[in-house]
């Protein structure tokens, strides 16, 4: 079994045997519910699609996502088990990689748990279901967005809190970066190259289009360049912070 | 025949603190050497730099022939380390964590049950094999960590106060296993309890400050004291050593 396997396992089966995973997947699915048929409308829009439903994912992960990220590297630190880790036949890829990948196929499972909203579409209505499966990949991808920052802010810090805190931080100028309320601030003067350029860094802006049923590849890259930027620079954080 | 361990004229410094000032030893198949020196002589941070915890200032490590720094998985492979305090996954249970040692270790099938029975059976951890290791006593808790070192058998051992904590019974099993197990490997001990180093060590290192202030068997750091006894020999190197560098 290779190192990379043995990490993501042990990580995976962690959420688990602690109450972490039940929370979170509570209080994921009761939150979802509640945006989508209170805030979003669900009902009254009288549209059968889950537009509504996802609309809210980008909010709800800005909270949900560093509070499943912020462990990974803090706990590991402050408990000392990275000596261990970090003594064991394994590269600190591995060990990054391999922690990465069982925090996301953790927010999988709990994405998936979200089927009934599914469910209930199609029995309301008829709804255009590639749309919605695009918009679950869309939704999973951006998750995965959150957590290589969050895994990331978390190798810099032995607090949870602080990586919590940091980490919702910048997750959110990522977010924000394609609101209207900000590309209005700078389309009075700058050149539309930079607004374009500010908009184009925004989790919404490539959210939005895939959850138009649309899954272009210039999304796709966006995402798997700004993970594999944060995963690569969490490397070089425990290469260098990881017995300080 | 390469030595085991061969670290020369090692360094490492914290931005103005040098906590180890080129330190020179080896260590032989068959030897058990015991670090020795006061809290903050540069013992861990030595024990870091040989399993590759620790990148060192300059100097090198060789384990086994490899280079710590050019080829860090195959001393990683090489080496049993248990890390000072004996670090592990708390929500694990014992059974679950020695699995995760053996998947990254690699072992599989036949060899791997056989290693985990052994290990349980001889490091005595069958009663808590199924308890979450945060709920254990801080002596079993030091026992697992051991039993995560020895698993797949290394060559190399590197133990960081492998009995600080354990009471005088568990010490004195300790002891023997690592009496036992001394005859194919070359194994590394940090200790405060001087008792130790002459019942278990075939060699003993005293640092201070960062320097190595003496190399020899036990027998010989007796000798140093003109009263035979250990205790005195070693509060005669180390503290003379703390006023010279007052001094200086």
């Amino acid at each position: 079994m290779s190192a990379l396997f043995s990490i993501y396992k042990r990580e995976f089966t962690s959420y688990f045997v602690t109450p972490v995973a039940y929370v979170f997947i509570v209080i994921f699915l009761f939150m979802t519910g509640i945006f989508t048929f209170y805030l979003g409308a669900f009902y009254q829009t009288n549209q059968a699609d889950l537009q509504p439903f996802f609309k809210f994912h980008p909010w709800l992960y800005l909270f949900l996502i560093p509070a499943i990220s912020m462990r990974l590297w803090s706990d590991e630190r402050k408990s000392g088990s990275i000596e261990l880790l970090m003594t064991l036949p394994v590269t600190i890829t591995d060990a990054v990689v391999g922690k990465y990948l069982a925090a996301w196929s953790f927010t999988a499972v709990a994405l998936a748990l979200t089927f009934p909203m599914w469910i209930t579409v199609n029995y309301l209505g008829d709804p255009d279901n590639t749309v919605i499966l695009a918009s679950y990949v869309g939704s999973l991808i951006m998750a995965g967005g959150f957590l290589a920052i969050g895994s990331c802010i978390s190798a810099f810090t032995k607090s949870q809190v602080i990586a919590f805190v940091i980490s919702v931080v910048i997750s959110f100028m990522f977010i924000l970066s394609g609101f209207p309320m900000v590309l209005d601030l700078f389309q009075s003067w700058a050149p539309q190259a930079l607004v374009d350029a500010i908009a184009s860094f925004s989790f919404l802006t490539h959210f939005t289009s895939i959850t138009k049923g649309v899954i272009d590849i210039r999304d796709i890259v966006y995402f798997a360049a700004l993970i594999s930027f944060w995963l690569y620079v969490n490397v070089v954080v425990i290469e260098t912070k990881k017995a300080s | 025949m390469t030595e085991a361990i061969k670290v020369e004229s090692l360094r490492k410094s914290f931005g103005p603190i040098h906590a180890v000032q080129g330190i020179s030893f080896d260590v032989a198949q068959g030897e058990v050497l015991g670090f020795l020196g006061p809290n903050g002589a540069g013992k861990s941070t030595t024990m870091k730099m040989i399993t590759g915890f620790l990148e060192p200032t300059s100097g090198t490590v060789k384990v086994n022939g490899h280079d710590v720094l050019e080829n860090p998985l195959a001393v990683k492979r090489a080496i049993g380390y248990l890390p000072e305090g004996a670090p592990a996954y708390g929500e694990m249970t014992v059974r679950s964590f020695l699995n995760f040692i053996a998947d990254i270790r690699q072992l599989s099938g036949k060899t791997r049950s056989e290693r985990i029975d052994e290990v349980v059976e001889t490091i005595n951890i069958s009663n808590v094999f199924d308890q979450s290791i945060e709920t254990l006593s801080k002596g079993y808790k030091r026992r697992v960590g051991l039993a995560q070192a020895i698993l797949h058998n290394p060559d190399i051992l590197i133990l960081d106060e492998p009995t600080d904590g354990l009471d005088p019974n568990q010490k004195h099993e300790v002891r023997n296993l690592i009496q036992e197990m001394a005859k194919n490997k070359a194994i590394v001990i940090s200790t405060h309890i001087l008792e130790e180093v002459d019942a278990v060590c075939s060699r003993a290192i005293i640092i201070a400050s960062g320097n190595l202030l003496f190399d020899g068997t036990p027998k010989e750091l007796i000798e140093k004291s003109d009263i035979g006894n250990i205790d005195h020999a070693f509060r005669l190197i180390t503290t003379c050593e703390t006023e010279d560098t007052e001094i200086a």
